[in-house]
């Protein structure tokens, strides 16, 4: 059973983003890394790139396959998690804690046409 | 034509271990159970257990078994025992790889011809339409046999342990038939994935009992995800990515399989040419920084000129170097030579290098 977080925001192609002063923090969540199976490599953005809301701004791999990841909303790349650089893995052992990136320049508005944790959970029921 | 896809005979024992399935070769197989890391690692340090009851198996018999097969395949029939096996392939008359097999010489007169699951149509239909001039019966098997794989350095030990039989004397690429449980099963010290191990050919009964027998010991289920990394990083080549009708086997580096001091075979002409004047080839990349080049990427030279594509690739599980086998100009072919390859619109540098990435563990 996929594991879905209170308070964060998903998207249809399920990463969650998470606004807190401004800044937005994206990953991907714990269904998208059971369908993955063993991540190995975690393409991200430079610091500093713009993203925008629905576009490609990295990808996620596993053994098998390569996953595009799609940014939930538009912001400028402040901070990728360099952990995920050495040790991928974290992706498969916690994906919440587990973030991509950071985002600043967000808008809240973007958050809509998203779901909530309860439709998102709805999703797999 | 839409072919309803098939199962193999452990199908609910897959389902029943919660293993990912995806079609693969005509048949619904169980890609990974526990994941495909662990699954490699099991084989690579432990022992595994696959099923590849998808491959297919053909008896060819008669009293000019050996002539035909021998036309039809790259590798010397003439030469060998009883008990003993033989890799190659056969060939198109233009080169091209039909399919690349084992040949188990059963008797004087009686071959059995392990193919791959995704030609078996195809490889029948190839060998009925070459068999006119020979006095041969050709069976299609695949429907009666089921095929396990039990693979890694504790195989041997395993094996010996769980079926009380004893498989230490069978050397490598040799078989047995071994009376079990009311059947002939067929033994052999052979594998895809640079391990030592054994593929066991028995009726779909033996399979589904020998299957629980491993799994009830705790031995661990391997699907066809490992499968792939495993004999990946030992050079082994998978039809339709490193052979093809498109790739024969001098492009694909695999020239000891096909032995040109046989009078005839089908193909010899067109490898006689290949010898002589080699267009691309096989060759193993490494990527001087991190990421995944997969089949299909392109590869380009230092001036942007596309020069190939990747057939294989992965970071691989036992070194953890990003590499991949692929299909280049032969000017581009030399080691050290510095390749692009192209992953999401960037360009990644790679220098090639040997296409093995795994020193191979076999008992000889």
């Amino acid at each position: 059973m996929a594991k879905v977080i209170e308070g964060l925001f998903y998207s249809e192609s399920h990463e969650w983003v998470k606004i807190e002063d401004g800044i937005a923090t994206v990953g991907i969540s714990d269904f998208a890394q059971k369908e993955l199976g063993d991540v190995v490599y975690v393409d991200m953005p430079e610091i500093g790139a713009t993203v925008t809301k629905g576009s490609e701004f990295g990808a996620v791999e596993s053994v098998k396959a390569a996953s595009d990841l799609y940014s939930p909303v538009s912001g400028t790349v402040l901070q990728v998690n360099q952990d995920l650089t050495d040790s991928p893995e974290l992706l498969n052992q916690d994906p919440y804690t587990n973030w991509i990136i950071r985002l600043e320049n967000v808008d809240n508005a973007d958050l809509a046409g998203l779901m909530d944790a309860a439709t998102y959970q709805n999703k797999f029921n | 034509m839409e072919e309803e896809i098939k199962r193999t005979c452990l199908y609910d024992k897959h389902i029943a271990l919660n293993a990912k399935m995806s079609p693969f070769g005509g048949f619904d197989m169980p890609i990974q159970y526990s994941g495909i890391t662990n699954e490699h690692n099991a084989v690579r340090n432990d022992v595994g257990i696959f099923d590849v009851s998808h491959m297919g198996q053909v008896m060819i018999t008669g009293e000019q078994a050996e002539e035909f097969v021998d036309y039809i395949f790259t590798n010397d029939v003439t030469s060998i025992a009883e008990g003993k096996i033989l890799y190659g392939m056969m060939l198109m008359q233009n080169g091209g790889t039909v399919d690349d097999l084992l040949v188990y010489k059963m008797g004087p007169n009686q071959y059995f011809l392990v193919i791959n699951a995704a030609n078996i149509d195809k490889d029948l239909n190839w060998i009925i339409s070459q068999n006119k001039n020979f006095k041969v019966g050709v069976e299609n098997m695949s429907d009666y046999y089921g095929e396990i794989a039990i693979q890694g350095p504790k195989s041997e030990t395993v094996l010996e342990k769980l079926t009380g039989l004893k498989v230490s004397d069978l050397e490598f690429y040799t078989f047995k038939e071994y009376a079990y449980r009311g059947e002939n099963i067929i033994i052999s010290r052979t594998g895809y994935t640079g391990e030592d191990g054994f593929e066991i050919y028995g009726s779909h009964a033996f399979t589904q009992y020998a299957w629980d027998l491993f799994i009830q010991a705790g031995i661990t289920p391997c699907g066809l995800g490992c499968r792939d990394t495993l004999r990946f990083e030992a050079g082994l080549p998978l039809y339709g990515h490193e052979l093809s009708e498109e790739i024969n086997p001098i492009m694909a580096g695999l020239g000891m399989f096909v032995k040109m001091d046989k009078p005839n075979f089908i193909g010899k002409e067109a490898i006689l040419h290949y010898k002589e004047d080699l267009t691309k080839k096989i060759v193993g990349l490494e990527l001087t920084e991190k990421s995944v080049p997969r089949a299909g990427y392109e590869i380009y030279n230092e001036d942007g000129k596309l020069v190939g594509n990747v057939t294989t690739g992965y970071i691989s599980i036992s070194s953890g170097l990003p590499v991949c086998m692929a299909l280049v100009k032969i000017d581009y072919s030399t080691l050290g030579t510095t390749l692009y390859v192209k992953i999401r619109n960037k360009n990644f540098a790679a220098t090639v290098i040997r296409k093995q990435f795994y020193k191979k563990n076999y008992k000889k």
